[in-house]
């Protein structure tokens, strides 16, 4: 899932971030260790702005997004770098243009990162073999989704101190997730155990050897849970019956205080947005200050991906300045 | 009947009687392994055994001493595509064909999934002229099933067969709808026609990309579960039981279809079934990561399912091995993993891996070139597929024993789409006659 190591960077040995799969625990905790300090530090703080000058970030989105594009630019920025963020519709597919032919063309103009998501499972992997710079996984379609699953964990260690030991409950549509899959490689990784909670249709296969265990049922399933991880019911991906209907997808499997109160009595409540309130999540309860950490996990974001695009740009040759790294 | 435009066949070098001497004669259609010889004349084998030597020959043949190599039937590949008409970027029946020669196959029926569609008696007319124009390998082609491939209305099934198609199948796809497969064997039985099923559940296949498991989970991809493939067995079983009619099962890749069938021949049934190399010889790991070579149509399965493949082939319930050459330019696989279309390239490889079931003492040599020649000839009504008096004298020379890496910059086909590139193997063709004209000889090897 990972481009070839580079011995002269032992930070973070990879070309590209392709997902959590391939990444050591040490890997992971050198990223949010880096991601941790750049959340500290003020938005416009000097020193961070020498990391990317002099090199050039595109964001790729085949796909559209919102938040994810909106997070890249604003890392990228605060790191000094020149960003274009790119929207390519079905467009340039409808002329016949091939992803490869999109990301050759790019590649010409010699960017140091493309962010890119895609529809499709394997359409990042298969991109960054045909590019000279680094590539980040903004998501691909299934698969998954790296940074989410880095700045979930960022906002879980700082509010709770750890990782390792958490009982951390994915609930929802685990079958069409990146997240879920980046969060159950990340946490299972990091020591942390995982349940995954959804009715069986949304469920993929052989999940359990993922090293997560399974229930159908919220009630037991949020029992003694530390982090309760909401998804997005992905409506849009629902070709066929996979729920009857949002009424009782809610009832049985949407976060209401009900369910919440079998969860530790400071459970946190994570969703990656963007939220269905009455569908996967009672709005109150999302939008509770004492217990709904949804906007940090925005804000851990920029960290984020301040983190990763620092630490894959210290490996690459080229004629930015290599001098003032903190 | 030749078309005037064509060259005149070579004056009488042809007729000229062929000597095969000191070779290692294997025919599986009578089990004989023995030393001997082979003797042509005029595209038929008049003579074969011990007494064909140098000294018997007749003293005007040409002589070609096999050194001890096997010489056995020419392959009989029962499921190719040759993307002509319609695709010719892909493939040519000229590609197709030395591709063939060079994989020692002698006869090949290719699907009807061209376009346009072979769905009448024109499209099986030009692919028996493009055959003859080529001159070659022997090329046959089944019909299509039902009209267009579309599931609903039958072709001239009687009219067809009349012409040369050897079977019909609606190809890549399932006949979906169970009363129009129900007509179909029933309206084949009236002509004791082959009626040939891609097994799989069409509405489980539908938008899976994928064996489904883990990997599939893993890797984000919509998976196909394997009992897709044993529920269309079964539901055409019951046809099979009810019309009486011939059925074949292509490319089967499940222990559960293995059962099937093996049960379907217990009771009598007059089913055949065959597989391709990749189905026991490769298993959904070769995905890795979104490996598009390795995208096929039925999915690559588990281990347990490719173990039983390869139990099925060598304890006999699969009757063939065909290579499903499914040629695809580079445009069609450098996409993403769903998007790409499924199927590699086989006629090269065939053989080589074909041979693995053998050097690993899973198969005798006679029960492994079975699966290629008299098994597949018997089940499409093709005469050639033995080393018998009177049969077409199709041969191959070949080397069972050397070792070599596959190379698929050498190959002949004109698209490359192959996931054996690299693969160590043994057993390689040496030269290849249709109807005793050399068709193809190793490079170092006297034509």
């Amino acid at each position: 899932m990972i481009g070839s190591p580079n011995a002269a960077n032992a930070f973070f040995p990879h070309r590209h971030l392709l997902g959590i799969e391939a990444l050591s625990a040490a890997e992971i905790e050198r990223l949010l260790d880096l991601a941790n300090s750049y959340a500290d530090l003020p938005k416009d703080d000097e020193r961070a702005r020498r990391v990317l000058r002099g090199r050039t970030v595109i964001n790729l989105f085949f796909e559209t997004s919102t938040r994810t594009s909106t997070s890249f630019e604003l890392a990228a920025k605060r790191l000094g770098g020149d960003v274009i963020t790119m929207s390519v519709s079905t467009s340039a597919i409808k002329k016949g243009e091939t992803l490869l032919d999109t990301a050759m063309t790019l590649n010409a103009m010699k960017p140091d990162v493309m962010v890119v998501r895609h529809s499709e499972s394997g359409a990042v992997n298969l991109l960054s073999q045909k590019v000279d710079g680094s590539v980040i996984n903004a998501g691909d379609g299934r698969h998954e989704h790296p940074t989410q699953a880095l700045l979930d964990a960022l906002t879980i260690r700082r509010r709770l101190g750890k990782l390792d030991g958490l009982l951390v409950a994915i609930c929802g549509d685990i079958l069409h997730s990146r997240v879920a899959r980046s969060n159950i490689y990340l946490l299972t990784k990091m020591g942390a155990r995982v349940r995954v909670i959804a009715p069986l249709t949304l469920l993929p296969s052989n999940i359990d050897r993922m090293g997560v265990e399974v229930f159908t049922d919220m009630k037991k399933g949020l029992k003694d849970v530390d982090i309760v991880m909401m998804l997005r019911l992905q409506l849009e991906r629902m070709q066929g019956a996979y729920v009857p209907s949002t009424r009782e997808y809610f009832r049985f499997f949407g976060l209401d205080y009900a369910k919440l109160a079998l969860a530790k009595p400071d459970a946190l409540i994570m969703h990656p947005g963007p939220m269905n309130r009455g569908v996967e999540i009672d709005s109150e309860v999302a939008d509770d200050i004492n217990r709904s950490v949804i906007r940090e996990q925005v804000e851990m974001g920029v960290a984020v991906r301040m983190a990763c695009l620092d630490a894959l740009t210290r490996n690459l040759t080229g004629n930015a300045p290599q001098e003032s790294r903190s | 009947m030749t078309p005037p435009s064509l060259p005149a066949r070579p004056p009488k070098k042809q007729d000229r009687p062929l000597a095969l001497v000191n070779a290692r004669l294997v025919d599986p259609a009578t089990n004989r392994d023995e030393t001997g010889g082979i003797l042509v004349e005029n595209g038929v084998i008049v003579a074969t055994g011990a007494q064909v030597t140098r000294a018997n020959a007749p003293d005007d043949a040409e002589i070609q001493d096999c050194h001890g190599q096997v010489l056995a039937p020419g392959f009989i590949d029962m499921r190719v595509q040759l993307r002509e008409p319609g695709e010719e970027h892909k493939e040519t029946i000229e590609t197709g064909s030395l591709a063939a020669a060079a994989g020692g196959v002698t006869s090949m029926v290719c699907l009807p999934n061209t376009e346009p569609i072979i769905d009448d008696v024109a499209g099986v007319q030009f692919i028996a002229r493009r055959a003859r124009e080529t001159r070659r390998v022997k090329i046959y082609c089944y019909g299509a099933l039902t009209q267009g491939l579309e599931g609903k209305d039958l072709v001239e099934m009687a009219l067809l067969a009349d012409s040369g198609a050897l079977g019909f199948t609606d190809g890549l796809h399932a006949v979906r709808d169970v009363q129009v497969m129900r007509r179909a064997l029933t309206y084949a039985r009236s002509f004791d026609a082959l009626v040939i099923q891609h097994p799989e559940e069409p509405g489980l296949a539908n938008g899976g990309a994928m064996n489904n498991g883990e990997l599939s989970t893993r890797l984000g991809i919509p998976g196909i579960p394997a009992y897709a493939e044993v529920m269309m067995i079964e539901r055409d079983l019951h046809l099979v039981r009810g019309s009486g009619a011939r059925y074949h099962a292509s490319h089967i890749s499940t222990a559960a279809a293995v059962e099937a069938i093996r049960k379907a021949k217990q009771e009598g049934l007059r089913v055949t079934c065959d597989t391709a190399p990749p189905y026991f010889s490769l298993n959904e790991n070769e995905i890795g990561d979104y490996r598009t070579f390795a995208k096929l149509s039925p999915p690559l399965r588990g281990e347990a399912d490719r173990r039983a493949i390869a139990a099925g082939l060598a304890d006999g319930v699969i009757d063939c091995i065909a290579s499903d050459h499914a040629p695809h330019d580079v445009e069609s696989k450098r996409v993403p993993f769903a998007q790409a279309e499924p199927g590699i390239i086989g006629l090269e490889t065939l053989f080589p891996i074909a041979l693995e079931p053998y050097h690993k003492g899973a198969m005798s040599l006679l029960a492994a070139l079975r699966c290629l020649t008299c098994r597949p000839a018997d089940i499409l009504g093709l005469p050639q597929g033995r080393l018998a008096k009177g049969a077409p004298a199709d041969m191959v020379l070949l080397d069972i024993e050397r070792p070599y890496r596959i190379d698929v910059a050498k190959f002949r086909s004109k698209s490359k789409n192959s996931p054996y590139d690299g693969r160590p193997v043994q057993g390689i063709v040496l030269k290849t006659f249709v109807d005793g004209r050399p068709v193809f000889a190793l490079e170092g090897e006297r034509a």
